[in-house]
């Protein structure tokens, strides 16, 4: 997941008569459910709009490298330590795998770094919270890839082409991810009181910021219906939102954890869970810049970008140098 | 031919042990190192490599540990070796506690280890403790190919731009007082060899020094005089680094002593 609020440049969504012809034969298509492919006529709105999607996607994946990294070096066991390096690894390999996919839409991917290092692209929310012990590292593989699964089971059936492969291979890796934090968790309740006790604190603080990351109730969002039109999304937030509490009630009930939510209880009519409201002052505030780890988050990563730019430059001009030596040679 | 039970009889167990120690307590110290760099490397390509090494050395980690658990035959496993050990019973060389400072540095360290690290295995391949045998096998073709990428890493940052060359050439003058260790044999390293268990470790000398001459030609790094060289870490005597290392590596197994994770 992690493409939260994607704005879509539309006023309102505009009916197949007042397209022009070609815009017109393009929403057809969609409407017929065939993919767009890279190199076909797309409205410059859909085009944006994907590339602020895919982007927010793919700089989620390699932010979010950070607060599980934060982990690896204290990773309780051998095993775990493997498990968690391969999955950082994984997180890292969709975020090259995203960029690649938007940078068919004619964005660079130093572009896109640019517009995360200055604020004008985000990440999502989720990655703004700290992971202050090992059961966070549970909480995010059994939550945060949870509700991320929910977001991009459907992104897969997505009208552009690229993006829906590229979805297809990462929901396969992240139903992994998500077995591996709920068995870290599984193994925390079956231990000490204190483990019990530390899979129980992680609950707490990861269970809301996992609601918020599916977005504000967008019913009433022209971007949201734009978004739909054109099948880059399929599902309100809100429905996503209900299928992952359905889901993750029993699972914790499973791992004997309490959801902290005193307004939560079964719905026999609506054959789901009530629930109760996020705190979405809290959730524009973390996107605002005022999370817990925004500054340390950003600032890491702006770090990296530029004490590696000597590092980047380097193999440029030896590829360049390498160029040129060859050249000779070839032309003999 | 080679017997599993070579190290039942003519070899002392306590030489295997150590011997097996220093392995796997080379790939765990080193697997750390490159694991603080995730999500802080200086392309993603690098992230991605990165965690890929450390997680082939945390995999090493675990059978060469294991084996030395087995061969001690006191019931601590791999998880016990490396997480309720002190500095002192630590047998890594000291160049894998290095600091990892710039990429640079990283890189540095990652291609003198690899060069030692790939011949290492490649001569252990015929030991003749078949357990060792099939270790490494299965690292050194994961050894290789670390080897490869480093060797490849240092000749394009040595011969990149003029600030790239000189990051290079101070990290290989920096390090380059660690690489002695590698080749320094201890008294119970005759015995390993004269066993056929592991190869004496001044016999890769001559093998590393044409790997690595070739390869800082090419990267036009001026190789630097043999002078004088850090030694301990196959002893346990380490640099202070490692204790830091350890109490991060080893704080939830000490902070909840007994709790199965």
């Amino acid at each position: 997941m992690y493409a939260q609020m994607v704005k879509t440049d539309a006023p309102r969504v505009k009916s197949l008569d007042e397209m022009d012809p070609q815009e017109r034969a393009f929403q057809e298509r969609i409407d017929a459910g065939q993919k767009i492919e890279p190199k076909e006529w797309m409205p410059e709105g859909y085009r944006k709009t994907l590339i602020r999607q895919i982007s927010q996607h793919a700089h989620s994946e390699i932010v979010g490298q950070l607060p599980e990294g934060n982990w690896i070096t204290r990773a309780p066991t051998l095993e775990r330590k493997a498990i968690l390096l391969a999955k950082v690894q994984d997180e890292a390999g969709h975020g090259l795998y995203l960029y690649c996919a938007a940078e068919t839409l004619g964005i660079s991917r130093d572009e896109m770094y640019e517009q995360l290092h200055s604020g004008k692209a985000k990440y999502s929310s989720i990655f703004n919270y700290p992971t202050l012990s090992w059961a966070d590292i549970g909480a995010i593989g059994w939550l945060v890839d949870g509700a991320a699964i929910m977001n991009q089971v459907p992104l897969q059936r997505c009208s552009y082409g690229p993006y829906s492969r590229a979805m297809i291979r990462i929901c396969k890796e992240e139903s992994f991810h998500q077995r591996q934090g709920f068995d870290i968790l599984m193994k925390m309740v079956k231990g000490t009181s204190a483990q019990k006790a530390l899979a129980q604190d992680a609950l707490n603080r990861w269970w809301w910021p996992s609601l918020m990351m599916f977005g504000p109730s967008d019913d009433a969002s022209v971007h949201s219906a734009q978004s739909m039109a054109w099948k880059i999304k399929q599902n309100s937030n809100d429905e996503l939102r209900q299928k992952f509490v359905d889901q993750t009630v029993p699972q914790a009930e499973y791992l004997g954890l309490t959801i902290p939510d005193a307004d939560l209880r079964w719905n026999e009519a609506k054959g789901g869970y009530d629930f109760g409201e996020p705190d979405w002052n809290e959730f524009f505030e973390v996107i605002a810049g005022n999370g817990p780890c925004n500054a340390e988050r950003l600032g890491a990563r702006r770090q990296a970008w530029e004490d590696g730019a000597w590092f980047r430059d380097a193999l440029t001009a030896h590829a360049e140098k390498a160029a040129r030596r060859a050249q000779p040679v070839a032309a003999e | 031919m080679a017997s599993a039970t070579a190290t039942e009889a003519a070899v002392d167990r306590a030489a295997v042990f150590e011997f097996l120690l220093s392995m796997g307590d080379n790939a765990l110290i080193l697997g750390h190192r490159l694991s603080e760099w995730c999500g802080h490397a200086p392309a993603l390509e690098e992230d991605i490599a990165l965690a890929n090494t450390a997680l082939d050395l945390i995999g090493q980690t675990q059978l060469w540990l294991g084996l030395a658990g087995e061969i001690e035959g006191k019931g601590r496993s791999a998880d016990d070796l490396a997480h309720h050990r002190d500095a002192l019973e630590f047998r890594n060389l000291l160049l894998t506690e290095r600091p990892n400072g710039d990429y640079g540095k990283t890189v540095m360290r990652q291609f003198l280890f690899d060069a030692w690290h790939y011949l290492c295995l490649t001569a252990l391949r015929d030991s003749s403790e078949t357990r060792i045998a099939a270790i490494a096998e299965k690292a050194s073709k994961e050894a290789s190919y670390h080897l490869e990428r480093s060797r490849d890493l240092v000749i394009r940052l040595g011969d990149g731009t003029a600030e790239s060359h000189t990051r290079m050439q101070a990290a290989l003058d920096d390090l380059w007082p660690y690489t002695g260790e590698m080749f320094m044999n201890e008294a119970s390293d005759a015995e390993l060899a004269a066993a056929g268990v592991a190869p004496q470790p001044a016999s890769l000398k001559n093998g590393w020094d044409a790997l690595v001459a070739e390869a800082l030609a090419e990267a036009t790094l001026k190789k630097p005089v043999d002078g004088y060289m850090h030694k301990g870490g196959k002893r346990g005597v380490h640099t202070e680094h490692l204790g830091y290392v350890l109490a991060e590596l080893q704080f939830l197994q000490r902070a909840y002593p007994g709790a199965t994770w």
